[in-house]
């Protein structure tokens, strides 16, 4: 009997062909997803991709010049020393300032910016001289990044002294006075916040459960489909355009109160400051709303189940946090993963509440980020529509 | 004019041809029953009928104006074979989202809501959530829901499936009020003996055709099964059969075919007893509607 029932269990198997994705392709799928992200292919954790760090020289002698060099020669550092040239400009690149370096950290453009002030040259390779420092100013919502340039930096300042000959003076020096270039750090975001990660972690966290919400509000269809109201309503003047409006808005109010939850939860418990940043809350929920549930819409209208729902919304939600950053900071990918992971609305939406709670961006600074997540709205609601099309009239 | 007049309709999905020309008409105020194996293409001609199929061929119209598909259809209501119910909310949210889909609203709205109610005897239980219902009251309002607008045509789909007797009664009661308000009815059914016993006419559907429509004695001459059926219980079990009646699977019953009960019965009767049979029992009926049924569609299984 048993040996029966085990063998009626693999004969089911072998002919559901959902089961089989959800059993064999899923995991593959996840375990892929993972391991290009937080393995060798693309975490910069592990030194294979290398941090951007603009480098501002306002030594400009030959061992500040020298100093430059070895760190753009050192393979963990991309060195930007240039502000890149804004689309449609035809201006030639700028060399980098103080102000314009920290504009590009505030503005999110790189994490760290290494300033060598006049004077720097007396200090490099003198091992715990008390002249002048060189300054680290970095975005702390990246902390790996701003070590990593404080390390490489005592590399290439042993690389530039030992080139000028500067190894006097060593001995009985306390460890802390045995750096070839001492160095303060300063954060330029941020310094103000009590617990700074908490906005980045309640917006990620949000905005991934509200992809689960937005995908089980739009599998009412397939349960009106089961039950048969879907039928009666679709006899009444509703009509199919309007049904699906119907969905998608109570969706998005739906998640637009889940948000709000959650940050009001952060708000009272850590201490977001949720109050001061109002207005592009309020822009970010909307638009991050309103794009989840037309999400939510697709992955309905792509199901023919509600199991073959839960199978696609939990492989493709998790992979798209995964690479939009819910789970794991998207600063700390490689460029190359971090651009590729605007292909999900999801990374927008998770940079524009960035920029709304870390970078204190104005509501206009939003733009890129509204604007992409409006366009992934229209685009998953005509999707949603066009695959609706099949519980129209036959 | 009929109310609802289906000329010539024909759909088909790939090679299946599931209407391959049917025609019926339904007058004012009449219950006419749709009968049909399964898979006959009585479910596409109620779609068809909703909107919801386009036909290939053919036309469906309602009092006389050809209806298009996939357009607002206020003079039909429709009551699906399922318990087509939001089962967490109430009867009477149910019936005002059905009510309001349906273009009712305001003090009508609460009229017709509060009228359902009484139909269906589900007044005091209009705010329990549907899920609490018993599967007679569900299928209560599921009638109610798809007549809410006052339709002047319903379509009913198994509207007594999987209930007991008395809510079969009841719901019987409720479409006949409908019918008394001189609301049509088209009904199909798999209980032969409810569209008997129910319908004023019939039409039998099978392979996407009416093969067979009318009363059920139009329908018992177009099966080719006219006349009675007598049926003889005696006292012992028969060794010969006396001239005129067949052989029963029970040795001590007899039966025959006769046209004139006045005339042939008495012959029938005084040949068994000539055969020395004392007769306990006679039993005379037309064909049932299960037999027209049969010899209509045949024996063999459709799916």
């Amino acid at each position: 009997m048993i040996p029966l029932l085990i063998r009626n269990s693999w004969t089911q198997l072998r002919r559901d062909r959902a089961a089989q994705v959800l059993v064999f392709i899923v995991p593959i799928a996840f375990f892929s997803i993972f391991a290009v992200i937080f393995g060798g292919r693309g975490n910069r954790m592990n030194g294979v991709s290398r941090v951007a760090v603009a480098v501002v020289d306002e030594s400009a002698t030959a061992k500040s010049r020298a100093l430059v060099q070895a760190l753009e020669a050192d393979s963990g550092l991309r060195v930007v020393t240039t502000s890149p040239a804004r689309a449609g400009e035809n201006a030639p690149s700028a060399t980098l300032t103080r102000a314009s370096a920290e504009d590009m950290v505030k503005r999110g453009d790189l994490s760290v910016a290494l300033i060598l002030p006049k004077g720097i040259e007396e200090s490099l390779g003198s091992f715990g001289g008390h002249g002048v420092k060189a300054l680290i100013l970095d975005d702390p919502s990246d902390p790996v990044a701003a070590r990593l340039v404080g390390g490489l930096l005592q590399r290439a300042a042993l690389r530039a002294a030992s080139a000028g000959g500067g190894f006097m003076g060593m001995a009985a020096r306390d460890p802390d006075e045995m750096l070839p270039l001492r160095f303060e750090q300063r954060e330029v975001l941020g310094q103000k916040r009590e617990t700074p990660m908490v906005a980045f972690y309640a917006a990620g966290i949000a905005v991934m459960f509200i992809m689960f919400s937005a995908a089980g509000a739009g599998g009412a269809l397939i349960d009106e489909t089961d039950a048969g109201t879907l039928e009666r309503v679709l006899t009444t003047g509703l009509g199919m355009n309007g049904l699906l409006l119907a969905k998608w808005l109570y969706s998005a109010s739906l998640a637009c109160l889940q948000i709000t939850v959650m940050f009001v939860w952060g708000m009272l418990v850590f201490h977001l400051p949720l109050v001061e940043h109002l207005p592009g809350f309020v822009v970010m929920t909307v638009c991050t709303a309103v794009a989840a549930s037309a999400f939510g819409l697709v992955l309905a209208t792509l199901s023919r189940t509600r199991q073959q729902l839960a199978g696609l919304a939990n492989l493709i939600v998790l992979s798209l946090n995964a690479l939009g950053g819910s789970m794991f900071p998207r600063f700390l990918m490689s460029e190359s993963l971090q651009k590729m992971s605007l292909v999900g609305f999801n990374a927008w939406a998770l940079d524009g509440y960035i920029k709304v709670f870390w970078r204190e961006a104005s509501l206009a600074a939003l733009l890129p980020q509204v604007g992409a997540l409006l366009g992934f709205t229209a685009l998953f609601l005509v999707v949603a529509r066009r695959l609706a099309r099949r519980w129209e009239t036959a | 004019m009929a109310v609802l007049e289906i000329r010539d309709a024909r759909k088909a999905f790939g090679a299946t041809r599931a209407l391959d020309g049917l025609s019926l008409s339904l007058g004012e105020g009449e219950l006419l029953g749709l009968l049909g194996p399964n898979g006959a293409g009585k479910t596409t001609l109620i779609r068809a009928i909703a909107g919801r199929v386009r036909l290939d061929g053919g036309s469906v119209s309602l009092y006389g104006r050809t209806l298009a598909p996939g357009k607002p259809r206020p003079d039909l209501g429709v009551v699906p074979q399922e318990n087509a119910l939001y089962p967490l909310l109430t009867a009477r949210e149910n019936l005002e989202t059905f009510g309001r889909l349906n273009g009712v609203e305001g003090r009508r709205l609460s009229e017709r809501i509060a009228w359902a109610l009484e139909w269906t005897g589900l007044a005091d239980r209009a705010r329990a959530p549907v899920r609490t219902y018993s599967g007679g009251m569900k299928r209560r309002l599921n009638l109610a829901c798809g007549v809410l607008h006052e339709p002047k045509l319903v379509l009913l789909d198994e509207p007594t499936v999987g209930v007991d007797p008395q809510s079969r009664e009841s719901i019987y009661d409720m479409l006949g009020a409908l019918r008394a308000q001189g609301t049509s009815l088209l009904l199909t059914t798999h209980y032969l003996e409810e569209a008997e016993a129910r319908c004023e006419r019939i039409v039998v559907v099978d392979h996407g055709r009416a093969v067979a429509a009318g009363t059920l004695v139009e329908l018992v001459e177009q099966a080719g099964l006219a006349g009675r059926r007598v049926r003889l219980s005696v006292d012992r079990e028969v060794a010969s059969v006396p001239a005129g009646f067949a052989r029963d699977s029970d040795a001590r019953v007899l039966t025959a075919t006769i046209t004139d009960v006045g005339h042939e019965l008495p012959g029938l009767l005084a040949r068994v007893q000539a055969a020395g049979l004392a007769v306990r029992d006679v039993e005379v009926r037309t064909a049932s509607l299960q037999a027209v049924f049969l010899a209509l569609t045949g024996k063999e299984l459709r799916e």
